[in-house]
């Protein structure tokens, strides 16, 4: 890696091999494997985490969530995620 | 919608926040498993106990098997293979196979001087999720010279091994007075190396470190500049390089939240069996520790008075007992709290509460004084 990722609408988000993505049972709750860290989800972002498989934009991502939270402005949607999913990458968590 | 739990595991960051301390069952995160002691290293600081286990006293593939199956059920997310040098036991793969099967996060923790481009591979198809290669230093001859062998090179071509092999690689380095004058040169070379992260730990003063203690200890000055370093760096590398950064608490105000506090996160597996609340515990040579051989894992954590003798706040003498802070750093370190003051149950000098916090006034004075000899990690030498 030589530059910091920015994403976008056209981001197509996913994990790196170094991060894991898994259900546990013990915990009831999503989790993510990395070096020396776990990041337990809360309910929200472990929806949204469970889209970033590296086939969906961010764009469609959030159209996703949006049609399933109908209640909730695609807008602020947009913002949350894409927040979240920056933070993450920032952390070297997820990749485009 | 961001609200998740970041649990930093094992080394103590200084941004190690760890699980909130009401959970009423606690579910460990990690366990390290010590394979062996062996190691053709030397280095003077090394983690490992003054008492070196021998080879003769290793628990087999079999036990290690069944430890992982039990980590498993536990709910432990992560194993971490470490030593000595792990890649001296010839079941290393087979131990990874069979923890990436049962689902745990699979970490071997390596000074590189032993690996194939072979083995990484056999590695890697077994489930191997993550390497680390520490580094002694980034000029060969002071590496070498620290780690009391001549790997520095070796340590190189493995890390470029393991990402030519597409496996994560991250980068410890351990750093003091005799090698933080390259901290730049390192953090550029854990980029040329296509490391996704970097361990920068100051040297911690256990057992054999703290038996080098004069030779490693940085001063105020030189700590200060790294830190301005690391944060430098962290805001110049961001989205490229992760740093992780470990202080020396002898220059911190408050103590570190050492293994995000005794017997909640974490626990340590020896070569010989032992399961320890953190790798220098047996330094605490009053506590008798449980055998995996003996007794099922999920009672030692749960039941063992090793595991109890310092859990939670009951334990705590003031001023921890009434600090707004006693489940952040829960106490301090136990084992440096021991070794500065001969009592376990006292606040570990590292914090500026401590009623022994001038026991680090004489090393910290010393500090930047003359350098002494290592006094190397072997056997016999402890």
């Amino acid at each position: 890696m030589s530059q910091r990722l920015l994403l976008t609408a056209d981001s197509v988000p996913r994990l790196p091999r170094h991060a894991k993505l898994r259900f546990d049972r013990a915990r009831d709750c999503w989790i993510i494997n990395a070096p020396e860290r776990v990041f337990e989800l809360d309910a929200i972002a472990g929806e949204v985490i469970q889209l970033v498989d590296g086939t969906r934009t961010l764009a469609v991502l959030v159209d996703e969530l949006a049609a399933k939270y109908d209640q909730a402005p695609r807008a602020d949607i947009e913002r949350d995620v894409t927040t979240m999913l920056q933070n993450l990458a920032d952390k070297g968590f997820v990749i485009a | 919608m961001t609200d998740q739990a970041d649990v930093s595991l094992g080394a103590p960051t200084e941004d190690a926040a760890g699980p909130s301390g009401s959970r009423s069952r606690l579910i460990p995160y990690a366990v390290l498993c010590e394979l062996t002691h062996r190691c053709p290293l030397q280095c003077p600081y090394c983690s490992n106990p003054l008492e070196l286990e021998r080879a003769s006293r290793e628990i087999d593939t079999d036990t290690w098997k069944s430890v992982l199956s039990q980590a498993v059920d536990m709910g432990i997310l992560q194993a971490h293979f470490s030593g000595g040098e792990p890649t001296v036991r010839k079941d290393l793969e087979q131990l990874v196979e069979h923890a990436a099967k049962a689902g745990l996060y699979t970490n071997l923790i390596t000074s590189g001087v032993l690996l194939t481009r072979a083995r990484l591979d056999r590695l890697r198809d077994a489930g191997l999720d993550h390497v680390q290669v520490s580094f002694q230093d980034t000029e060969a001859g002071n590496a070498d010279r620290i780690a009391g062998f001549r790997g520095h090179a070796k340590k190189q071509e493995t890390a470029r091994m393991v990402r030519a092999a597409d496996l994560p690689l991250t980068v410890n380095a351990v750093m003091h007075r005799q090698n933080l004058h390259h901290l730049e040169a390192m953090i550029a070379m854990a980029v040329e190396l296509d490391a996704e992260r970097l361990e920068v730990a100051q040297v911690q003063y256990y057992g054999w470190a703290l038996k080098n203690r004069q030779a490693f200890l940085p001063t105020r000055e030189q700590l200060d500049e790294a830190t301005q370093i690391v944060e430098e760096a962290r805001v110049r590398l961001k989205g490229i390089l992760a740093i992780d950064y470990v202080v020396p608490d002898y220059y911190a105000r408050r103590p570190k939240s050492c293994m995000g506090g005794w017997g909640r996160q974490f626990l340590n597996i020896t070569p010989a069996g032992k399961v320890l609340p953190c790798h220098a515990a047996e330094s605490l040579d009053f506590l008798e520790f449980e055998n995996v051989t003996e007794r099922p894992l999920a009672w030692i954590w749960e039941h063992s008075s090793a595991f109890n003798r310092f859990r939670g706040t009951d334990w705590m003498p003031e001023p921890c007992r009434s600090c707004d802070r006693r489940e952040i750093d829960w106490g301090g370190c136990r084992c440096q709290a021991f070794a500065l003051t001969g009592d376990p149950d006292t606040t570990d000098p590292a914090c500026e509460f401590a009623p022994h916090r001038q026991v680090l006034e004489m090393p910290v004075g010393e500090a930047g004084g003359e350098i002494p000899e290592f006094v190397y990690r072997r056997i016999g030498n402890g």
